[in-house]
């Protein structure tokens, strides 16, 4: 029966379907087309890196095809990977970026925890000001910072500027604001039921932070330990103002300033130098990118 | 005898009273939540507002900081060509960025959602990687396709027979290119702003307005725009601040050059007051982004705290 049923009412739809789905696959064909554009113009440049970081000096000064590589070579890798200098700025970054993360969650995580579920005098207010101090760009407080450093060496004798630790003080007051404000949004996700449950059951706060909040919130909590990691990896006016001696430099400003000498670019060199760079935020976007992502929006898109 | 016995005890009572009211005020929230916000309290305290208004006490100062000189820094400035320059190019370069980034941004997110949900994440995925690179990476990336001498953008033109383009040699190039790497960088922002966005958009709305026969423009118009507009409005403003303070591609791609006419705020401040040594002066300049960044700030927290009500 219902067979019969579709198979008459078949004919005067498949002829609407058909047109439809025409249309569809048209505007699919033009999706793909105009994708294939921007994705061409978008990883331009890093494959370009790719394509000179495996050039030799003569072939890129022999100005052949720039978009090919004819005679490839690693020694430019190898070049950086054995150079004290680069593998320095590499280790300056990573120990720069793993302390100012865990700094960064030891500090936001129970002031968002505070802030989402403990209500107390001006804890509203605190949260939109936190949000206001993420909206502050680095650029606007560099110039005070330095003085400010500069004052305090003066004072104390502790000398602060041009030492690779004067950013672990620094970086924080990029990555604390959103880490905050994006764990407040995951905590105030997690139902009431859940903590009321904690506390009756004898749980102090510190227990419902650490025992409940935490492990709900955890892909909450993975999302901004790669924000702060990226943050803190990439950050370039900080270090360039804050740090000078080769030894203290980090990666960004390490290439910059010890790859480039005067009117002479490296520019083998100096690609695999940021390929080398750019390296670790690519490989955890590469593995993570839900959480990357989930980050990114998480800020603006929440509720 | 009893007083000798007494007292210790009474002592003892009292400080196990004290101990106890010690560890009543532990207990109560109010206590713990300010204990846990204390370290980012002090944070946002000692080098955020701390260092703004230490901004506005700099720029009164001359330049060896030992004599107030009230706003004769701003007098100076604005007796100045190249600050108006400056103004004016850190206007424009916010601005066109800002606007092509939103575009484009648009445009991606509707070519992403258009196609099938499997392939989507691949297409993302690949879409987002300009905003992955660390900013200073990329921008060498791009200066190096803009060499004069070895310019691969200009070899591939050489053969549509277009002359060598001097990327970062002509001032209204020069600020195209830094325009250009500033939208590259940014515009996967946007897309995948927007992408979360049209996902929340109900399919119904768009059904119902098939059924009323809309074309696409008037789907778009009618129901996609006032569907995002929150969200666009608070990526653009965001967006906004952050090229407006944009510091990494001005300083790499041109430093500034040639002869200021790429110079923005944060680039200039850098040079006055970092290199220069004219802490005062640099501080004044970097002042002046304030007032765009407030405005920004402002509507921002409008549509912020709106939808905190909405939700």
């Amino acid at each position: 029966m219902t067979t019969v049923t579709v198979d008459k009412a078949a004919p005067t739809r498949k002829v609407k379907y058909g047109s439809m789905s025409r249309d569809r696959a048209w505007a699919l064909r033009w999706s793909y087309f105009f994708l294939v554009i921007f994705a061409i113009f978008f990883l331009t440049p890093p494959i370009y890196m790719f394509i000179t970081s495996l050039k030799s000096s003569a072939e890129i000064s022999a100005a052949t095809n720039p978009w090919w590589v004819f005679h490839p070579t690693p020694e430019n890798y190898i070049a950086l990977l054995t150079s004290n200098q680069f593998l320095r700025f590499f280790w300056n970054s990573a120990i720069v970026s793993i302390f100012v993360v865990t700094i960064t969650m030891l500090i936001s995580v129970p002031a968002a925890f505070a802030l989402s579920r403990m209500r107390f005098w001006g804890s509203a207010t605190l949260a939109t000001g936190v949000f206001l101090t993420y909206l502050i760009p680095e650029t606007l407080l560099f110039i005070p910072l330095f003085k400010m450093f500069a004052v305090i060496g003066d004072w104390t004798g502790i000398q602060l500027i041009n030492r690779w630790y004067v950013l672990l003080i620094l970086y924080p007051t990029l990555t604390v604001p959103f880490c905050t404000w994006i764990m407040i949004g995951y905590f105030a996700s997690i139902p009431k039921e859940l903590d009321e449950a904690a506390v009756i059951d004898g749980a102090s706060w510190i227990q419902t932070l650490t025992r409940i909040f935490i492990p709900v919130a955890f892909p909450g909590i993975i999302a901004a330990t790669i924000f702060a990691f990226t943050v803190s990896w990439a950050q370039f006016l900080y270090p360039l103002v804050f740090t000078t001696s080769t030894d203290q430099l980090v990666m960004p400003v390490g290439i910059i300033t010890s790859l480039i000498r005067g009117d002479v670019f490296n520019w083998g060199q100096i690609m695999t130098g940021a390929l080398l760079g750019a390296a670790p935020p690519l490989i955890i976007y590469a593995f993570l990118m839900d959480y990357y992502i989930a980050g990114l929006t998480a800020g603006a898109t929440k509720g | 005898m009893a007083d000798v016995v007494l007292q210790p005890n009474r002592a003892a009572a009292q400080a196990a009273r004290k101990r106890s009211s010690l560890h009543n005020a532990l207990r109560r929230k109010s206590t713990v939540a300010f204990l846990m916000t204390l370290p980012l309290l002090l944070l946002i305290a000692t080098l955020v507002i701390y260092p703004a208004f230490y901004a506005l006490h700099l720029a009164t100062l001359n330049k060896s900081m030992q004599r107030f000189v009230g706003l004769s820094n701003f007098e100076f400035l604005f007796r100045r060509e190249t600050f108006w320059l400056v103004v004016k190019q850190s206007c424009i370069f916010a601005i066109t960025a800002v606007i092509f980034k939103a575009v484009l941004g648009f445009i991606i997110a509707h070519f992403v959602h258009n196609i099938p949900a499997k392939g989507q994440r691949k297409w993302r995925g690949m879409l987002l990687v300009p905003w992955v690179i660390p900013p200073a990476m990329s921008t060498l990336a791009w200066l190096w396709l803009f060499d004069p001498s070895y310019s691969a953008f200009n070899y591939t033109l050489s053969f549509f027979g277009i002359g060598p383009i001097p990327w970062t040699g002509d001032p209204m190039w020069a600020r195209f290119s830094v325009i250009l790497v500033n939208i590259w960088v940014g515009a996967p922002f946007f897309m995948i702003m927007y992408l979360a966005a049209l996902k929340s958009v109900p399919e119904q709305l768009y059904e119902a307005a098939a059924i009323d026969g809309a074309n696409w423009w008037q789907r778009i118009w009618y129901v996609t725009l006032p569907m995002m507009r929150n969200i666009i409005a608070i990526t653009t403003l965001f967006s906004l601040i952050v090229t407006f303070a944009n510091f990494d591609i001005v300083r790499i791609l041109t430093a500034g050059g040639p002869l200021d006419h790429t110079h923005i705020f944060a680039t200039w401040a850098f040079r006055v007051g970092i290199e220069g040594s004219d802490i005062p002066l640099g501080a004044s300049v970097s002042l002046f982004m304030v007032p765009i960044l407030a405005i920004a700030a402002i509507f921002i927290l409008r549509d912020v705290n709106k939808r905190g009500n909405e939700a």
